[in-house]
């Protein structure tokens, strides 16, 4: 067994574990934290993404000790308890979810590629997409809630700038 | 102050758990001691077991149990809808058993199963079992399957055919076709589709050796019927002593309706071990096996008419692969859910229809969303153009020229819903197809479609527009047609609700359907809202526990709103009269008297003397001062049977433009006009469009299950099934014309599958279209690079 | 999903790696990114012994400066190469190829090295690499060996790398002035994977193509540089009649590859027709 030490959602956690382990399968069976989904076995859903060190990885092709000493969010963090992330407020307002299996990875990947890129246009949303599948919505209100939550987060954005002390 | 939601596009009530991950899917379920089953599934498609040896995996780390199917002395799984309507039809049945016991006719049907502490140990030791294998021939096409000296899956099944199913007027459709001046004849394939909702499927057994109670989790459905058919069919176990309880399921499409064997493994294990929970999810590769496929028919289609446009006659041959054994309503699907509909929106005075379902080494196939009127469509719509094209006439002209006019509802088709069996008429009750077509053609430019092309071809690019004029048979359906001995499946297809409206307002409604990401719960409230006056957020709905919630026969066939609504709408009924009689009884009137206007009960002319019924609810369910015969508390349930399908219409258009180096096909603009009559929630109606036309398209440019003449599956992983991805659709535009449903009082008519039967059609009439000018009539789907490529070296070669 | 046991050491230093790696023996493998590595084993195709985890070695990180060209750390993720202005301003044949390779996930985590070790017969490094020319520097416990890619690849995930070797970096020398570059794939629907694949490096000198390389991915068992392509390109004026000719040898002296997804026969001409589109714009490109 191996001891994994990690910050997750802004929490220190230490989990033992075997090698084989899944960044995945210590997120959601040895922290409980299931909003994490596992849609195939071959690393191409997305439904499993979730962010470590900053940046969008698919989970289930990480194994839990390489991600020691690094910290990791999950949907459940995006946001405070009770609050919503601008993408999650825009996949509700905007029905970019049915069945809600893809959407807390389709909400990491989405978030990644806000961070880099604040107002993609349809395309740069679809191709950034290109790593999450969804079965339910044809896509086409997922593209529109993150066109809007790019909107929402650039204003937001312009406000807190302009709110700033200066 | 309550506000009238229906018809609103109003945010989802489920939504919040969803976006923070705190939807509870079947995986997520932990449970203390809970231990976790694998399956071994068989490498070979067809072959005898010889002997199975688990010692070895007995021993390893972790391990509990390990079984076999000699282990497990259930039941077969049942045979729910096999092909009916016909005097004298034989169905050969063979269905899968909880574990195969001596022989495996598909690659990937179980053979032993390991209970172990972890997940992971569970699959290490399938490693360890030995399993003596004879391999035997195999056959994977279902026209190969039929022929002589093919090989033989099932004793009892004959050249491997399950059924001969026919519907129509033979005579009358062969004397059609002999007469008539033109006929268009074309073997069609629709291609095997794996339907990959985005969680896979799972189940948890928990026997409780305390009360002799088994729990099943599932990833269903349908759970009130598995909990019958487990104990009724299966297992033996009285039905009282079992509960099925469906968690959040992550899309399903068809294939969560069914029986599975896991389910009934997971109840055997569970005892078995001593009452340990035991849990099996499979994997998605796995699930590629071990879940239902969808479509797969081989068509001969002959359409008959005259030089004027006028369609005579439509003969269909076609053989529908059902797999190696039968899933729970395999052989409804291709028959009636398929044949009965061939002749779409057209008045076809003469339709023959003959249909051979056939054993083959392959997964099972069953109802996968639109199941068999995808195929219908599919046959009918194509038909349509190869005959446009060989009379030289415009393919929307002859389409206006076949339309069922819109004075002749309700419409008897040829192929035999008004003679169906048992005594009920089912009818098309309504359509008017030439406005949505017009207005989607209108919408698309049709007219200057010449000048599209010519603007694409200057880019290098061969551009093609196909449309399809569809009608779906939905909401199915009245008890007493699917339920008909020899035409359904034997059972009843009525819903359930029951409304209780408790002491603080606060109000109940338990339902027999099931979601699967529909969005149930909130148009259930906004319906129920809209009925009793109550606010939605005072409103929950709840489902998917047998134990709790009304037997229903689940959510399938877009018929949750119509169906299952309707029944809630007769308890909301209920409930209003006996809230109205007791509001007479507070108000010291007569019932006559009393009016209401949403929440508000009060004597006709004194509005501000009012009760509302949350008032009225804490009164009667206080239950102090009931009035004489009165039972306390607002609390009814209701049946409904609907007294016929509905029946949505439409037309779907997609544009194409395909590279002629290299074959590759982009989908560039899709548009679609739907008349699912009223909508509760338009929001998610559109909703469901985008998801059935992005899975239709995915058929028509890119999906298919692909077997080596071995039985294996070749397309065996999401690396070789192509997934649609975003990136490959152009934003979907949808338009509408309202034509209520006469049938339930919503005036709705289903729309979970309506867009994957229209859109597969479309495109593949939109690449035809393309490819029409170097010569090229038909191509079988998906149209990927590689077949449009072949097609079009064909076509320069004979050129 | 599930995977069998294995064991599992991150050491600090590459020193420590090699010594690992000697320890363990052929049972052992690297991993970085683990995007080519852990699909497999979760599938239980690939058997391991022992994992030693190169991921985070700093000594493997990293872009600089490589004689006017660039050497590129071998556990540097596709992220990071996408994200260098280095990178972007000397090789844009880079950004472009590996702009699509994978997905956004796929791009944060899978390594440069990772992918040329792996040897995938369909993925875009090995053509890219092999359009620029590059160099691997290799380290063993026994010291370092550099080695040209063109020639690096065996066969289908074989390659020149040892059991006990660690791939330190890939080092790409300038290209020509006023080279063009060009990277088109077609691609296998399913997988994301290159069907074919085609990097071209392209420079012309007094009007005839003084310098090309074209290195072609998905449509042998393994990677390689289209000589008679290039040959036939050399010394001509780079124009459509040339390249035409030139592209119709893209799959000379090779054993095509067959699927479900693109026969022998299809794939032929597409590396034909990938290897004139990307030669095409290579020479647009070309000033």
């Amino acid at each position: 067994m191996e001891s994994v030490a990690l910050v997750v959602n802004g929490v220190a956690r230490t989990v033992e574990v075997e090698p084989r382990r899944l960044l995945v399968q210590l997120i959601r069976e040895d922290l409980g934290l299931t909003g994490t989904h596992v849609g195939c076995d071959t690393s191409q859903c997305g439904a499993c993404t979730v962010h470590m060190d900053g940046v969008a990885v698919k989970s289930c092709t990480v194994l839990a000790v390489q991600a020691d000493g690094s910290s990791v969010t999950t949907i459940e963090g995006m946001a405070p308890e009770g609050g919503l992330h601008p993408l999650q407020a825009a996949f509700w307002e905007k029905h970019g979810l049915q069945c809600g299996f893809c959407t807390p990875g389709m909400i990491m990947t989405a978030a990644d590629l806000l961070a880099s890129d604040t107002d993609p246009d349809d395309d740069a949303i679809r191709h950034a997409l290109e790593g999450n599948f969804c079965r339910c919505t044809g896509y086409h209100n997922i593209v529109a809630a993150i066109r809007e939550a790019a909107n929402k987060m650039q204003v937001g954005a312009a406000t807190s700038a302009e709110g700033a002390p200066r | 102050m309550t506000i009238d939601m229906l018809g609103e596009r109003v945010k989802r009530t489920e939504d919040p758990k969803f976006i923070t991950g705190k939807g509870r899917y079947l995986d997520d379920i932990q449970m203390p001691g809970m231990t976790h089953i694998a399956i071994l599934r068989s490498p070979y498609a067809h072959a005898n077991i010889r002997s199975i040896d688990t010692s070895a995996a007995k021993s390893m780390p972790g391990v509990i149990a390990v079984f076999t199917g000699a282990d497990i002395p259930y039941n077969p799984l049942p045979m729910a809808w096999p092909a009916g309507g016909v005097a004298g039809i034989r169905n050969n049945i063979n269905t899968p058993r909880t574990l195969a016991t001596d022989s495996v006719k598909w690659s990937g049907e179980g053979v032993a199963a390991v209970v172990a502490e972890t997940a992971e140990q569970a699959h290490d030791a399938l490693e360890a079992i030995t399993v003596d294998w004879e391999p035997l021939p195999t056959v994977v096409d279902a026209e190969k399957a039929t022929q002589p000296g093919a090989v033989q899956l099932h004793e009892n099944a004959p050249n491997n055919i399950v059924f001969e199913w026919t519907v129509g007027d033979k005579a009358g459709t062969d004397a059609a076709v002999d007469a008539a001046e033109v006929v268009v004849r074309q073997r069609i394939v629709n291609q095997r589709l794996i339907p990959n909702p985005m969680e896979v499927r799972g189940d948890i057994g928990w026997y409780n050796p305390g009360t002799d109670e088994y729990t099943v989790w599932m990833s269903s459905q349908t759970p009130h019927i598995q909990r019958l058919l487990l104990t009724a069919f299966v297992t033996g176990i009285p039905e009282h002593k079992v509960r099925c309880i469906s968690p959040d399921v992550g899309g399903a499409f068809g294939t969560k309706i069914f029986c599975y064997a896991d389910m009934a493994l997971v109840m055997f294990a569970s005892k078995a071990i001593g009452g340990r929970p035991v849990k099996w999810v499979e994997g998605r590769r796995e699930s590629y096996q071990s879940t239902i496929h969808g479509r797969d028919h081989i068509t001969y289609l002959e359409i008959a008419g005259k030089r004027d446009g006028t369609i005579t006659g439509l003969r269909v041959k076609t053989f529908a692969n059902l797999g190696g054994r039968l899933s729970t309503i395999g052989p409804g699907i291709p028959t009636t859910l398929y044949g009965r509909v061939l002749s779409g929106c057209y008045k076809i005075p003469n339709v023959y229809c003959e249909v051979t379902g056939v054993y083959t080494n392959t997964t099972f196939v069953d109802a996968y969303r639109g199941a068999g009127r995808p195929e219908a469509t599919y046959v009918i719509e194509r038909a349509m153009d190869l005959f446009a094209a060989e009379i030289g006439m415009d393919r929307a002209e002859l389409r206006r020229r076949n339309f069922i006019a819109p004075d002749a509802f309700p419409y008897d088709n040829p192929s035999g819903l008004g003679t169906a069996s048992g005594g009920a008429k089912i009818y098309i009750d309504s359509g008017n197809y030439e406005p949505a077509m017009d207005m989607a053609l209108a919408a698309v430019g049709y007219a200057d479609l010449a000048a599209t092309k010519a603007e694409a071809a200057s880019r290098g690019k061969l551009l093609g527009l196909g449309f399809s004029t569809y009608i779906e048979v939905c909401g199915v359906a009245p008890s007493k047609w699917i339920g008909a001995v020899g035409e359904g499946w034997g059972a009843a297809m009525w819903e359930s609700a029951n409304i209780r409206v408790h002491l603080t307002g606060k109000t109940v409604v338990t339902v027999g359907t099931q979601p699967q990401g529909q969005g149930h719960e909130t148009t259930y409230a906004q319906v129920i809202s809209h009925e009793l006056g109550i606010p939605m957020d005072d409103i929950v709905i709840q489902h998917s526990d047998t134990l709790g919630t009304p037997f229903g026969y689940g959510s399938y066939g877009s018929r949750t709103s119509s169906v299952g609504m309707t029944a809630a709408i007769k308890a909301a009924t209920k409930i209003r009269e006996k809230a109205r009689k007791f509001a007479a009884h507070m108000l010291e009137a007569s019932v006559d008297d009393i009016e209401i206007d949403g929440p508000n009960y009060f004597v006709k002319g004194s509005p501000d003397k009012k009760k509302t019924i949350q008032e009225i609810a804490f009164a009667l369910d206080l239950g102090f001062d009931p009035p004489e015969g009165m039972e306390p508390y607002l609390d009814e349930t209701a049946y409904w049977d609907t007294p016929n399908c509905t029946w949505p219409f439409g037309t779907h258009v997609a544009i194409v433009e395909i590279d002629k180096e290299t074959g590759q096909v982009d989908l560039v603009r899709y548009l679609a006009v739907d008349d699912v009559g009223k909508k509760i929630n338009p929001m998610i109606v559109d909703g469901q469009l985008h998801g059935g036309i992005a899975q239709g398209v995915g058929q028509a440019l890119w999906e298919g299950a692909v077997y080596s003449d071995d039985g294996q599956l070749l397309s065996g992983s999401m690396l070789d099934y192509a997934m649609p991805r975003a990136s490959w659709f152009p934003d979907i535009e949808l338009h509408e014309t309202v034509t209520p449903s006469p049938v339930n009082p919503l005036g709705v008519k289903g729309v979970g599958e309506a867009g994957a039967i229209a859109s597969t059609a479309a495109v593949s009439n939109a690449v035809m279209d393309a490819l029409a000018p170097l010569g090229i009539r038909h191509l079988d789907m998906p149209y990927t690079p590689q077949t449009v490529w072949h097609a079009i070296q064909t076509a320069e070669v004979s050129r | 999903m599930s995977m069998a046991g294995f064991g599992y050491t991150r050491p600090a230093t590459l020193d420590e790696a090699l010594a690992d790696l000697a320890k363990h023996g052929p049972d052992a493998k690297l991993i970085a990114g683990g995007h080519s590595l852990l699909p497999l084993m979760k599938m239980r195709l690939a058997s391991v012994g022992h994992l030693v985890d190169i991921g985070r070695l700093r000594e493997l990180k990293g872009i600089r400066d490589w004689n006017g060209g660039l050497a590129i750390g071998a556990a540097t993720t596709y992220r990071e190469v996408l994200g260098s202005a280095l990178v972007r301003d000397r090789f844009p044949l880079l950004i472009e190829g590996l702009d699509d390779i994978g997905d956004i996930q796929v791009r944060n985590r899978g390594t440069l090295g990772g992918s040329l070790a792996h040897a995938d017969p369909a993925s875009d490094m090995p053509a890219l690499a092999l359009a620029l020319d590059a160099e691997l520097l290799l380290r063993s416990s026994g010291g370092e060996r550099t080695v040209k890619v063109d020639g690096f690849f065996h066969g289908a995930f074989v390659s020149d790398l040892h059991p006990d070797e660690v791939m330190v970096e890939i080092r790409i020398p300038a290209s020509p002035d006023g080279a063009g570059t060009s990277y088109v794939e077609l691609t296998q629907p399913a997988s994301g994977y290159s069907l074919v694949g085609v990097a071209v490096v392209l420079a012309k000198s007094g009007g005839t193509v003084s310098h090309v390389r074209v290195g072609v991915t998905g449509v042998a068992d393994h990677a390689y540089r289209a000589s008679a392509v290039e040959s036939t390109l050399m010394g001509s004026d780079g124009g459509s009649a040339a390249i035409a000719a030139a592209a119709a040898h893209a799959a000379d002296g090779q054993e095509v590859n067959s699927d479900i997804h693109a026969d022998r026969e299809y794939r032929t001409a597409m590396a034909t027709a990938f290897t004139r589109r990307s030669v095409e714009s290579a020479a647009a490109r070309a000033t």
